[in-house]
């Protein structure tokens, strides 16, 4: 709720609103859809695993929505969650590192690889989906030199990390990872509604040449952009770790294709220069309803979370370029 | 630096390089023997394993020069892959249960790789029609795709049994395996069709420069939706090749990542990635350059991982080397040291 407050800071008008409107509508839709449909989905427990389940590649579509703001494109996510994630967990079972320790040093390894993609994106204008590809392979790479196996986390400060939940009625049991999410997701919207940072990246995504005209500092912005979403990521990793109780160097993959989802459903375009961090959340939600749904239907089989998911994303972005060729014409008389 | 350097330049001095090191520090790398009327030895391996991204990276090639990207050439191979798996063994309960084909390769090869030109139209309506960015009007089938393929499948691996269609991807000719002839003559067709016909000026029109290639008049919606589907059907030769030489479709694993080594291919091989300038010769170096390099990293007994990060790191290399930007501050450093 508090993000729909900033939301409403800045006096959007319908149009503008109207994709986010219409994730809104379609995610509440469809969770009533899947509660009449299936018994014991109206719960408070259901909904609480929704973000349970998907809080890792939200922290990370937080993240990627700011660079896709900026018009970019950030493929390494996925990895980068994979790699963060062993190691953490190498960090507090080989090198005996405190936990909240080995789980930080992974937030400045994600920031350290987002400086880099920043810097190549920004300051030698490579294609950001090319550098963020060879970002991908790099950590997904790294990820495996640490360990090719999975490795599971025993420590007592850690255990009492996974074991914290906030006990809600109806057996719903909040997580860390659900909490941290959901923070994350009021910082990203303030970042990216109240700052100066985030009003610049509005302004870089939408047109980079007046933006340095307007004298923002353009490529400062970019690579700042790359190291939020590497940090989001890094920090995703720290989540699946905590999920899990373990750091597995392949996972998240496929990943970023869910957090690309996330965020184009989510209302933001690709084009960069609109969107939202609260679009972004819409989308994590959605993405988790269609999970779950086809999790308690039972007999339809995983691939189909796939299918559904990509006509999805079809109509959405179809309704998106409606509703900007609405708009041209409006202009154009 | 001069200025008229071919622009797969730099693809073709880091493959003489890796191939430098090789003849010095990999003991019999380049040796070849004759065995049962076959070639054996490592580069007639890495010019096999280089084939099917070889064959993405040419439709890659073209989809990039008129300013897009296809990211759903995995997926697709994955589609081609199973639908072909799908028609030799005719597992009930799918839709492949009623279509004989009474096991004609030739059938069975078309009917697939019009499967995939289907995904290929359907990518390339989005982007010319719809207007979507190639990056998602792509992402769409490189998430469904391998769900629908999957849906062909039941979820299964579907394995099978048919020597003839086997031999696309184990058998040889003239002593050379066959996945080597059909990126050669895949290669060829490109050359011709980009070279011999007027499609590669008009490409590199759309690409350069759509709204003025429209003025020039050139259809590049209907240049937009052959190249989507060139790109594709690429896509679908691979994926047989990859089915027919483990004789499985796998939906899952059959071409994961390939999109990703395409799209370094090309980019490495000197195609501006801004649209416009390509150079098929260049991707295909680029294929080659990325297989040298993972064989020799094989052979070396490095950890197969390390692969990935020198991939990265390679690709930056390259990249930075193409741009003009670093050239004018690398200059610029170097001018500085001297002074």
């Amino acid at each position: 709720m508090v993000a729909w407050n900033v939301c409403e800071g800045t006096r959007m008008n319908l149009r503008e609103r109207l994709p986010i409107l219409i994730t809104a509508t379609a995610a509440i839709a469809l969770f009533v859809a899947a509660g009449l449909h299936f018994d014991h989905f109206f719960s408070l427990r259901v909904f609480v695993s929704l973000f349970g389940d998907k809080a890792f590649m939200g922290v990370a579509a937080v993240g990627l929505t700011f660079v896709i703001l900026t018009g970019g494109i950030d493929l390494s996510v996925g990895s980068l969650v994979g790699c963060s994630s062993i190691m953490a967990a190498s960090l507090i079972q080989n090198g005996h590192f405190h936990p909240l320790v080995a789980l930080s040093l992974p937030l400045l390894f994600g920031l350290f690889v987002g400086w880099v993609q920043g810097i190549l994106v920004a300051k030698f204008q490579l294609p950001s989906f090319l550098v963020t590809l060879a970002g991908l392979f790099f950590c997904r790479g790294m990820g495996f030199r640490i360990s090719q196996e999975a490795i599971s986390i025993h420590h007592p400060y850690f255990d009492s990390l996974t074991e914290f939940a906030i006990h809600l009625p109806g057996h719903a049991n909040v997580n860390l990872p659900p909490i941290v999410f959901l923070i994350v997701v009021v910082i990203g919207a303030f970042v990216a509604k109240q700052t100066p940072f985030g009003r610049a990246i509005y302004a870089v995504g939408g047109n980079a040449a007046s933006a340095r005209l307007m004298g923002l500092p353009v490529q400062r912005t970019l690579v700042m952009a790359y190291m939020v979403s590497g940090f989001c990521a890094a920090l995703g990793g720290g989540l699946f770790a905590l999920y899990t109780s373990a750091g597995n160097a392949s996972a998240g993959t496929g990943l970023e294709l869910d957090a690309i989802a996330a965020v184009v459903i989510g209302g933001t375009l690709l084009s960069g220069g609109f969107g939202s961090v609260f679009g972004t959340l819409l989308g994590v939600c959605i993405l988790g309803i269609v999970n779950s749904a086809i999790t308690f239907q039972g007999t339809l089989s995983s691939w189909w979370t796939k299918i559904v998911i990509g006509v999805l994303l079809l109509a959405f972005m179809l309704v998106q370029k409606g509703i900007e060729r609405a708009a041209k014409r409006r202009v154009h008389g | 630096m001069k200025k008229n350097l071919p622009s797969w330049f730099w693809a073709v001095a880091m493959l003489v390089l890796l191939l430098g090191f090789n003849l010095f520090f990999t003991p019999g790398f380049f040796g070849l023997h004759v065995r049962d009327g076959r070639i054996y030895g490592s580069l007639v391996d890495v010019l096999n394993r280089a084939a099917p991204v070889a064959l993405l990276s040419l439709g890659m090639t073209l989809v990039i020069a008129a300013r897009g990207v296809d990211l759903s050439v995995g997926a697709i191979m994955a589609v081609a892959g199973t639908v072909a798996a799908c028609l030799i063994t005719r597992p009930k309960d799918t839709p492949f249960a009623g279509i004989d084909l009474h096991g004609s390769v030739l059938g069975i090869v078309l009917f697939s790789l019009a499967v995939a030109a289907v995904c290929g139209l359907f990518n390339g309506m989005l982007v010319s029609f719809f207007e979507l960015q190639p990056i998602v009007a792509t992402l769409l089938l490189m998430v469904a795709g391998r769900g629908i393929a999957q849906l062909f499948s039941g979820g299964q691996i579907v394995t099978f049994e048919n020597p003839a269609f086997a031999n696309l991807g184990k058998g040889a000719l003239l002593g050379l395996p066959i996945p080597i002839w059909i990126a050669a003559s895949g290669f060829g067709f490109f050359t011709l069709l980009c070279r011999g016909t007027a499609l590669g000026l008009f490409v590199e029109a759309t690409g350069s420069n759509p709204t003025a290639a429209r003025y020039a008049g050139v259809n590049a919606g209907r240049i937009l939706l052959t190249v989507y589907v060139l790109s594709a059907v690429c896509a679908g030769v691979a994926g047989l090749i990859g089915t027919a030489d483990i004789q499985a479709a796998d939906a899952n694993q059959a071409g994961l990542y390939l999109e990703l080594d395409a799209i370094l291919a090309v980019a490495v091989g000197g195609t501006s990635l801004m649209g416009g300038r390509f150079s098929l010769i260049g991707s295909v170096i680029g294929a080659l350059l990325m297989q040298t390099l993972t064989t020799t990293i094989l052979t070396r007994g490095i950890s197969t991982e390390v692969t990935l990060v020198v991939k990265a790191a390679i690709v930056v290399a390259v990249c930075l080397l193409q741009s003009p930007i670093f050239r004018q501050w690398s200059r610029g450093m170097f001018v500085r040291a001297r002074a």
